[in-house]
């Protein structure tokens, strides 16, 4: 699905990505880790041409996009939960679905407005209120929500439980796993490590830039020296 | 002073007011969804105006001259966003002031050098060159009620564009992330400089359906400019619906300054600037 190889990318003189090679498997859910500033975000803006890196390059579906615009990139599949969600503020409920809605690759119309609001039926709920009258949970809802309306092959998910109480992050996770389970890829950046390691099929871990671990969940489980070293867990 | 006579006014002004509408809108949508201070607006008002007069005289039909005029400012708005502008948007205010006050220049010697610089007049069509009668001696010109109509018809159109559709949701998305817009699959690009071009079409439009009534002149696009960044100011920097009541509140005020206080005309409507920010000091609908 993706393929990024060698990526090198810069803030100002600062350079924060030192040649990351990076691919996710159609239907594969990769768990992104790190701790803050190790370059995940980034790494994610690299992939989807919102920060230009210096070098590498960038393969989706197939199609080199290295350089390419991020509406492009987008409309090869991929849908994108940003940290801190992006929802617009002065679009209510109802407009921040329906303006993202559009066919998959393919043509595909699995994600409709109505299964969307079966998902999350609170959101149907509060149809006509702007998005900045809704809670952090429920504008995280609405982020993953407006995502599906693109009917993509892969989800990036960044922080996507952050800041929400308990209940609502139980409620966040399992929606996850029933998208997991639907066969659509996925990128999950997450604090939560636990939780991740019962739930992705392979791990990336980022330590300044660089990937220091590539592979399954059960090398992480058998040794915790690993996660300790690198996101001190 | 009856009545009639300021019922005519009003009208006068409320027509007035629609027309700077058409230009204030484009004007305050750019700056509010692109964050570009466009001072060549006024010059779509120009060319829509010049454009309408050269296809009145070509095709003999001002009815074919407005539907002409109108893709041909849009066009030329949309060359103007993607090769100049463009540049521009992450630059300072200084900077686009800079560039689109030289396209002001630029378009207004472009002008002389091709229509010169006397002053012309648009024949009015024969069908809409009469009047409607108010009483004995005081009547009302029905190609001023056709501005206002055909105003007032696009202003509606334009709402329902904003308000209730795809594209409207994606123009005032971007106005709040445009980088969210773009992760959504939207040509971010393409849709400013969409935006940009029905602003020019707007403006041209206006130009265009004024010249009946106006005439063309050199520079005729500079004076709707500043009336129009008035309306903007007054209105809230970004707001369409503030666009719409201040163009209507500028329109009256300088009607009826100018015919009750005619020594004072040009000062009447930042009289009403000045007191509208005394009130508000962001615009009505800031």
């Amino acid at each position: 699905m993706i393929v990024a190889k060698g990526i090198h990318t810069f803030y100002g003189n600062s350079h924060i990505l030192h040649g990351v090679d990076f691919s996710v498997a159609k239907g594969e859910t990769v768990a992104l880790m790190g701790r803050n500033g190790m370059g995940k975000s980034t790494l994610l803006k690299s992939i989807l041409g919102l920060v230009s890196p210096k070098q590498g390059s960038v393969t989706i579906a197939g199609t080199d996009m290295t350089g390419a615009q991020t509406h492009a990139i987008m409309r090869k599949g991929i849908a994108y939960v940003p940290e801190g969600r992006g929802i617009f503020p002065n679009l209510n409920v109802r407009e921040n679905l329906v303006m993202a809605a559009r066919p998959g690759i393919g043509g595909r119309r699995d994600w409709t407005y109505e299964r969307v609001l079966d998902t999350f039926p609170r959101l149907a709920e509060r149809l006509d209120n702007m998005g900045n009258h809704l809670s952090g949970g429920e504008q995280q809802m609405l982020s993953i929500g407006r995502a599906l309306m693109t009917n993509p092959d892969l989800l990036i998910l960044d922080e996507a439980t952050e800041g929400l109480a308990p209940l609502i992050r139980r409620e966040i996770w399992h929606t996850i796993r029933t998208i997991k389970d639907s066969g659509i890829a996925s990128i999950i950046v997450d604090k939560n490590v636990h939780v991740l390691l019962g739930l992705a099929e392979r791990h990336v871990i980022l330590v300044k830039g660089r990937i220091v671990y590539d592979g399954g969940p059960q090398a992480l489980k058998d040794d915790p020296e690993i996660l300790k070293r690198h996101i001190g867990l | 002073m009856d009545v009639w006579f300021f019922l005519i006014q009003a009208l006068n002004g409320v027509q007035y007011g629609l027309l700077l509408f058409l230009v204030a809108s484009g004007l305050t949508l750019i700056f509010g969804i692109m964050g570009i201070i466009n001072l060549a607006h006024g010059s779509f008002y120009m060319l829509g105006a010049y454009t309408a007069y050269w296809l009145a005289l070509k095709t003999g039909s001002l009815l074919a001259a407005l539907v002409l005029s109108l893709p041909i400012a849009a066009l030329v708005g949309f060359g103007i966003e993607t090769l100049l502008v463009r540049a521009l948007y992450k630059r300072d205010h200084l900077d686009q002031v800079l560039l689109t006050y030289g396209l002001i220049l630029v378009f207004n010697e472009a002008q002389k050098l091709i229509w010169g610089s006397d002053v012309h007049a648009v024949a009015m069509p024969a069908v809409l060159n009469w009047s409607f009668p108010l009483t004995d001696n005081l009547s009302y010109p029905i190609y001023r009620l056709v501005i206002s109509a055909v105003c007032a018809v696009v202003a509606l159109g334009m709402w329902w564009v904003i308000a209730k559709t795809r594209f409207g949701m994606w123009v005032r998305a971007g106005a709040s992330n445009r980088e969210m817009v773009q992760a959504l699959g939207i040509n971010v690009k393409l849709l400013f400089g969409l935006v940009f071009a029905i602003g020019a079409a707007l403006a041209g439009l206006a130009g265009a359906i004024a010249a009946p009534v106006s005439s063309v002149y050199p520079g005729m696009g500079d004076s709707v400019l500043i009336l129009c960044f008035v309306v903007v100011v007054i209105g809230g920097v970004g707001s369409v619906k503030g666009a719409f009541l201040g163009a209507i509140l500028i329109g009256l005020a300088d009607t009826f300054g100018r015919v009750l206080v005619p020594d004072f005309a040009s000062f009447s409507v930042y009289a009403v600037m000045a007191a509208v920010l005394l009130w508000k000091p962001k615009g009505l609908f800031a």
